[in-house]
């Protein structure tokens, strides 16, 4: 069962996600960031179709069961979307928008053929289950190596778009949360009733939170150094100038 | 062994990516330089505002009105800066390279407070001559 605190939190997370959607339409963001706001609005669509089989089916129907499996790993390959875009909008100058594409689906299919091999000798309906939450752990471990690497790019070729910026950090976060919270589970399975289960839904409300901020505070013109923003400890020296970039 | 790794991995990619989250959210402030007015409200003497500074200056801008939307700003470097003091507690004796860049990272908190303060005292200026204006 559901605690009365998993309720509160994914009532403020439904509340952020229609606030990023506002938001993103009064700032007429929407097609700009499109797999973003597809994202949360499919993200919104599904958390209300999914609990209004809950009630219609209850928790432990095969309906609900199938929800639960398809709508996670739906949300799953649009998070994976959302990286996609921000890469193509980091190079969009560097016309390899065709080369990122083809990377992505290529990894997209290699992690659910890993997932595949992964999970395969389970047996029964269980397998569905089990291929979902393989495939959403290494979709978020792979979306951390992504974002980081993304990141690292943006310090390199001096992004300086301020929205940018703060969506790639916030997915960073939510990333790398996750990813953190379900290897934590699998090193100790008895921690998660108490701790972990809410770690998810806490990083998934503070995504909708940073991004509605995001949309609602800093203008698409607004310019951000980010030589400043990367982790350096004192007596590090600062990155070096970055190469010119390739722009036909 | 590789959920641990992935634990590892995932843990100081969270590190990172909040720190440079919350640099860029408060990187408007930093740039901004004091003015003598708000140095003499809150006895700022030396050139960079101290990070022990950072109590006394938040206790300042909560008096005065507030200055278009800045208050969830403050919060959250209220929310970073406490983070950083515990962490360069904990790091202190453990790791003084780290002790030493949260000592830094809190007076960019300090700093910021100030500006928000220096912007709040301008505001409340600009009221009582409002105020002022519209009696005489």
């Amino acid at each position: 069962m559901l605690g009365p605190s998993v309720h509160v939190l994914w009532f403020i997370s439904l509340l952020l996600e229609i606030a990023v959607l506002v938001c993103a339409l009064y700032r007429r963001a929407f097609a700009r960031y499109l797999a973003l706001n597809l994202y949360i609005l499919c993200s919104l669509i599904l958390t209300v179709g999914l609990e209004l089989c809950r009630r219609g089916f209850g928790i432990a129907s095969f309906t609900y069961f199938l929800g639960y499996y398809c709508s996670n790993s739906l949300l799953c390959i649009l998070k994976y979307f959302v990286i996609v875009q921000l890469y193509r909008l980091v190079f969009a100058k560097t016309d390899i928008g065709k080369e990122i594409r083809a990377a992505a689906a290529l990894l997209l299919a290699a992690t659910a053929m890993f997932s595949y091999v992964f999970v395969q000798h389970s047996q029964g309906h269980h397998l569905t289950a089990r291929f979902v939450v393989e495939l959403e752990q290494n979709l978020n471990f792979l979306g951390v190596v992504l974002v980081y690497l993304l990141w690292g790019a943006m310090l390199k070729l001096r992004e300086t778009r301020t929205r940018l910026i703060q969506f790639c950090l916030a997915l960073g976060i939510y990333f790398s949360a996750t990813a953190g919270t379900y290897a934590l589970r699998n090193l100790f399975p008895s921690l998660e009733p108490a701790v972990l289960r809410c770690i998810p839904l806490i990083a998934e409300t503070l995504l909708s939170l940073a991004w509605a901020y995001t949309y609602l505070m800093v203008p698409e013109e607004a310019r951000l150094a980010t030589a400043p923003l990367a982790f350096r400890l004192p007596g590090q020296s600062p990155p070096r100038a970055p190469q010119m970039v390739n722009a036909r | 062994m590789i959920a641990a790794l992935i634990f590892v991995v995932s843990v100081a990619a969270l590190g990172q990516f909040f720190v440079s989250y919350c640099r860029a959210v408060l990187s408007s402030g930093r740039k901004a330089a004091l003015s003598d007015g708000v140095r003499d409200a809150a006895h700022i003497e030396s050139p960079a505002v101290a990070a022990s500074d950072f109590a006394r200056i938040l206790t300042l801008a909560r008096i005065c009105p507030e200055a278009g939307h800045d208050t969830r700003e403050l919060r959250a470097v209220r929310v970073y800066y406490y983070l950083l003091d515990l962490l360069e507690r904990a790091a202190r004796s453990l790791s003084p390279p780290v002790a030493a860049w949260a000592e830094l990272e809190r007076q960019g908190c300090a700093h910021f407070a100030a500006v928000t303060l220096d912007r709040r005292i301008a505001h409340s200026r600009e009221l009582m001559r409002q105020v002022y204006h519209n009696h005489f």
